[in-house]
């Protein structure tokens, strides 16, 4: 990415943080934005986490991309995360690249770019990381924390480790352990950044050179991964990219192959490669129920939140099945647990985007869990 | 809320746990939950069903009870409710198996099969029955295997399934049924309430 981070809000985390991988870290930057107004009362806060390739911009104009955020689809005045009600907090996760502690910040030691020097990090380390910021507002209690895909990950591990800190939770889309399938496609997108000479071994931010082709790469084979097969033939079909006919060529023939390229390019300017490798890493490495001596369901003794689980019908990197393990997990521990599955064509992505009965089914949860834990 | 809800409500103590399977639009463990300080749970099939229950800030897994029941550990809730759905599986002597498996006791209530305007309906017109408890053409029911309240009591019989109480409903009115008049509750019952365990 080449883009200038500045005038962000960022918290600085003094108080060490020892990572899973045995380093410990400090006064470490989270970069993070808010949405809405916190009440006197504090019981208004609503944390969403982000998936892969997101950031603390969720919702109105992104300030550093100047493009949409990625949640304004849910996040807004009069929207289903009402910000007109609700505080909403969104963390740039630990290893990310929009001012928040990862691969391309500054070594004070080397003066040079972390790059792969950069400690491995976890799914925990990052919400041990935003744990720091609900501190920092003073916020006993969350209303509401949600988050789809990784960001679900996140909270199924937010849950788990601090079973005090949310009245209510809706992982969305997600797993509570990185499937082979899901490692595949992580490590498909991985080699592709790897192949790409221009990375120097990954201490490209030394020089001018970045490894563009190979995180566009990346991201094409993962933005495919996030539709589904019927969404992509109602989108594309076999229309062709302003074009009558074949050109025989390698060119962008169809309309399919074009918007892959147009996803991909547009991606590298905003985003960092080795960002892309740690932070798949650590979806890779996230397995809930290894944590615990019983698994998923030791995970979950005792807890006092109400959880809505959603998975997509059309969703096949996060399949229904993935969410389910989790209701029962969650069935079995005792915990309070809603589920619903959306039926979409829009696949992986369907929390994204306008899914107008995803989107009410959300407000009228955060809605009605607002209405028992204002008492 | 309809008189079998009223009946089944009042054979909950409050502060208890319940599960609703086949919960509908929720009204049952909306009322249970307000009214009697109950934790419920419900399991729903019907996706816009599971969103109203959402919408009312109750707990509902959306599923089908025929396949899913085999998430919920054993004796975890007090009170397992299955209202007029048990005839709609394919099997229900396992799904009947699974609810006195999680629930320490369970309610079950049964359409009746045996009810007088369901016999005459065969009997005088030779057509399938039509009743209000039993609204569907004999092609496009979801009722694959009626039974009667006799037909039910010698299933829980032979079954060694304790019988608690059996409560039969008539045009809104109850009366209890037992061993010495369950010929004739069976001909003037609609909808049969079992409290079984």
């Amino acid at each position: 990415m080449n883009l200038k981070i500045k005038n962000i809000k960022q918290l600085i985390v003094k108080k060490p943080l020892k990572l899973d991988c045995g380093q410990t870290i400090k006064d470490f930057p989270l970069a993070y934005e808010t949405y809405g107004k916190l009440n006197v009362k504090k019981n208004n806060a609503v944390l969403v986490f982000h998936a892969l390739t997101g950031d603390q911009f969720a919702s109105g104009i992104n300030p550093i991309t100047k493009r949409e955020g990625w949640w304004d689809t849910a996040i807004g005045s009069g929207k289903a995360i009402d910000t007109d009600k609700y505080f909403v907090i969104c963390a740039n996760v630990l290893g990310g690249c929009m001012g928040s502690f990862g691969p391309k910040e500054i070594n004070k030691v080397s003066n040079e770019p972390y790059g792969l020097n950069f400690p491995v990090i976890t799914i925990k380390d990052m919400v041990k990381a935003q744990e720091a910021l609900l501190n920092h507002f003073e916020i006993k209690k969350l209303l509401c924390a949600l988050g789809g895909s990784m960001g679900g990950m996140q909270l199924l591990q937010f849950c788990a480790s601090f079973p005090d800190r949310t009245f209510s939770a809706i992982p969305i889309a997600c797993s509570s352990s990185h499937s082979p399938q899901n490692i595949a496609l992580n490590e498909l997108a991985r080699q592709a950044i790897m192949a790409d000479p221009e990375r120097s071994k990954g201490n490209y931010g030394k020089t001018d050179k970045l490894p563009k082709n190979g995180l566009a790469v990346a991201r094409m084979a993962g933005h495919i991964s996030y539709l589904s097969e019927s969404g992509l033939q109602e989108k594309f079909g076999r229309k062709l990219q302003e074009k009558a006919d074949y050109e025989f060529s390698f060119d962008a023939d169809f309309q399919v192959e074009s918007y892959l390229r147009h996803q991909g390019y547009s991606f590298v300017d905003r985003f960092d490669a080795n960002s892309y490798l740690y932070i798949t890493r650590a979806m890779d490495y996230f397995d809930l129920s290894k944590q615990y001596k019983n698994g998923l369901t030791e995970a979950f003794t005792g807890q006092k939140t109400k959880f809505l689980v959603i998975s997509f019908s059309s969703d096949w990197l996060y399949p229904t099945k993935h969410s389910k393990d989790i209701v029962i997990a969650l069935n079995a521990s005792g915990a309070n647990v809603a589920f619903a599955e959306i039926k979409t064509d829009k696949g992986h992505d369907s929390f994204l985007v306008k899914e107008p009965k995803f989107l009410t089914t959300i407000k009228s949860f955060i809605d009605s869990s607002y209405e028992v834990f204002k008492k | 809320m309809k008189r079998e809800f009223e009946i089944i409500s009042e054979l909950l103590p409050n502060n208890t746990r319940v599960l609703d399977i086949g919960c509908g639009d929720g009204t049952l463990i909306n009322f249970l939950s307000k009214e009697k300080n109950i934790d419920v749970r419900g399991l729903e099939l019907d996706e816009e069903n599971v969103e109203t229950c959402i919408s009312k800030g109750l707990s509902v897994i959306e599923g089908d009870a025929e396949t899913e029941l085999g998430q919920f550990p054993d004796k975890s809730f007090d009170f397992v409710i299955l209202s007029q759905t048990l005839q709609a599986f394919y099997n229900p002597v396992t799904v009947l198996e699974h609810l006195l498996r999680i629930g320490k006791s369970s309610i079950v209530s049964i359409p009746n099969f045996g009810y007088w305007k369901v016999r005459t309906s065969l009997l005088f017109f030779g057509r399938m029955p039509e009743t209000r408890s039993l609204p569907y053409k004999w092609y496009d029911t979801p009722n694959l295997h009626m039974c009667t309240i006799k037909d039910f009591y010698e299933l829980c019989n032979s079954r060694n399934i304790s019988m608690k109480k059996i409560i039969g409903i008539n045009n809104n009115k109850t009366s209890l049924i037992h061993n010495n008049n369950i010929k004739l509750k069976n001909l003037f019952s609609e909808v049969g309430i079992f409290l079984i365990s």
